[in-house]
């Protein structure tokens, strides 16, 4: 539906501005974002998302404060690693705040509530997918942009391109500029690389746990499922990669089996495609690795959209 | 035990698509263990360690997690157990009923399905298959426990359950030796440890204090639950 429609039930007319399409869908996304970390509900709802939230910034903050004080050169964790370094801590969030976005209006009923005005099946999808993407990337981002600024702030020497003297082309010393290896701008690349990472985490984790608290509507039943899938998954491929390294000697297996645990995916993108180090077990060898896990994780997204809508189409009819 | 109660619970947890999740996580690991088998790489070493990192301290855990909360946090949240709890029957029975309940749905499939995926990879060489399975079922007693006394403390009990599965039993005791020692998952392990002569289950504690911290755990476990259950608040629907 593109144009907006006002109930006129004959008693008074409205004239007034018609607030259109992309008012009906900032305010979903805003609506589902604040309920991601609980805000505009009772404080209970506030305690999980925020506890984790400064579980994920505490690394980041330890590594600032020893940066501060020691003679430590560089900072602790690496901005592409910090997600898969805190998976528990971002699994946990992702299993508790995904069926508030996706389950809750299924299991009370109010989605034909919803779908009686005029907001579109689409938007409305796209409205929760996008509030949780940008929860977990909030999540995920913060931290990260703190090890950025501390590093900043606590090492600028390390950052600013270094001056020294170096002898000219006719042999007279003049003063040049040399890029030391981790200069600024190295430095922030590697910060950028990290962000890109960081929503690409979120993209990915969103779409997994949205479908699976959007099937498990019972109170608690949607936490634990979407933990099994990351605990099962991450199991069995760091079992199947254990046996194909040691066993079979096998280091291509183990690559392509790391395509089959989320948080092993998307650090296979980030080490092929955007590169980091490597800080899952293992990755398929070259750009078509990196490729091929971000067309499973474009591949993810897709199919998560397509399942919430028809899953929240469904439940409006009703 | 009151087999009424009983039979309520088992029609809420295994009733519907909602016991999917408890049938397809054992299948996954007896479809892991015959995988390994067909391809012939299931020898002693693979095959303890996938009866414990996947039995023991993946599986095990989660439906402890799924199968203790859901036999009375649900419940308790839609106001139900109002009916259970109005009728003249002790709360220690009821607690007693819920936790056999939730102990028979982890016999069923977690310590079965444990006992068949290493039945299948490795027989009962060096009776790894055997241990473990003895490891599981008392783990699962202390976890079916800890659990349903959760569920009637928190309205918040899976989320709580699995920071202490996840935090303390993976995360911390990678990092923090003693939080590892201090865990169900160990004590259990140390029971297994003891009954098979395979090196590749190792545990950090003790047996007598393990089977002792098992068996307090449990009952402390219980006990808090009836306690709490005798002074429930029912609170409205969120």
């Amino acid at each position: 539906m593109t144009t907006s429609t006002i109930h006129d039930i004959g008693y008074r007319h409205y004239d007034g501005r018609r607030l259109g399409r992309a008012y009906v869908l900032r305010s979903q996304y805003v609506h589902n974002l604040r309920a991601a970390f609980g805000l505009g509900r009772p404080a209970r709802a506030k305690v999980m998302p925020f506890l984790l939230s400064a579980v994920m910034l505490l690394p980041a903050a330890a590594s600032v404060a020893i940066l501060g004080f020691t003679k430590e050169p560089n900072a602790l964790i690496r901005y592409a690693a910090y997600a898969y370094t805190m998976q528990v801590v971002v699994a946990i969030f992702l299993a508790t705040q995904a069926p508030v976005i996706a389950s809750r209006e299924l299991r009370f009923h109010s989605v034909p509530l919803y779908f009686s005005r005029p907001v579109g099946h689409l938007d409305f999808v796209l409205a929760k997918f996008g509030a949780f993407v940008t929860a977990l990337f909030i999540l995920l981002a913060v931290p990260v942009t703190l090890l950025y600024v501390g590093a900043l702030v606590t090492r600028p020497d390390k950052m600013k391109p270094v001056m020294e003297v170096v002898e000219g082309e006719n042999g007279e010393m003049v003063t040049g500029r040399v890029q030391k290896p981790d200069s600024l701008v190295e430095h922030t690349l590697h910060y950028f690389g990290g962000l890109a990472g960081c929503l690409l985490f979120a993209l990915v984790l969103a779409a997994i746990g949205l479908v699976i608290a959007a099937f498990t509507t019972r109170r608690g039943l949607g936490v634990a499922a979407v933990i099994a899938v990351y605990m099962i998954s991450s199991t069995i491929v760091v079992i199947v990669q254990g046996i194909a390294e040691t066993e079979a000697n096998n280091f291509t297996v183990s690559g392509w089996a790391g395509l089959f645990s989320p948080f092993n995916l998307v650090d296979i993108v980030q080490v092929r495609l955007l590169g980091a180090q490597l800080t899952a077990p293992a990755a398929p060898s070259g750009v078509v690795g990196g490729l091929a896990a971000l067309a499973v994780c474009a591949a993810l997204v897709a199919g998560s959209i397509a399942v919430l809508y028809r899953r929240f189409r469904k439940a409006g009819l009703s | 035990m009151n087999s009424t109660i009983a039979m309520i619970t088992f029609r809420a947890m295994l009733g519907r698509k909602r016991a999917l999740l408890l049938f397809v996580l054992p299948f996954i690991m007896l479809v892991l263990a015959i995988g390994l088998k067909v391809t012939g790489y299931a020898d002693l070493d693979v095959s303890s360690n996938v009866l414990h990192r996947f039995g023991l301290s993946t599986l095990l855990p989660l439906l402890a997690l799924i199968a203790g909360t859901g036999v009375i946090g649900p419940e308790i949240d839609d106001g139900q157990v109002m009916y259970v709890l109005t009728k003249p029957i002790p709360r220690q029975v009821i607690i007693f009923t819920k936790l056999v309940v939730a102990i028979v749905l982890i016999v069923l499939f977690a310590v079965v399905p444990t006992l068949l995926a290493g039945l299948i990879m490795s027989g009962t060489t060096a009776q790894v298959t055997p241990a473990l399975t003895v490891g599981v079922l008392l783990g699962g007693i202390a976890y079916a426990a800890v659990f349903v006394a959760l569920g009637v403390i928190s309205r918040n009990a899976v989320t709580i359950g699995l920071i202490y599965v996840l935090v303390w039993e993976i995360l911390l005791g990678n990092f923090a030796p003693g939080a590892k020692s201090a865990s169900i998952q160990q004590w259990s392990l140390s029971v297994a440890d003891k009954l098979t002569e395979a090196s590749q289950i190792k545990s950090t504690v003790d047996l007598p204090i393990a089977v002792l911290l098992l068996v307090v755990i449990t009952a402390a476990g219980t006990a808090l639950a009836t306690v709490r259950l005798r002074s429930l608040s029912v609170a409205s629907a969120e």
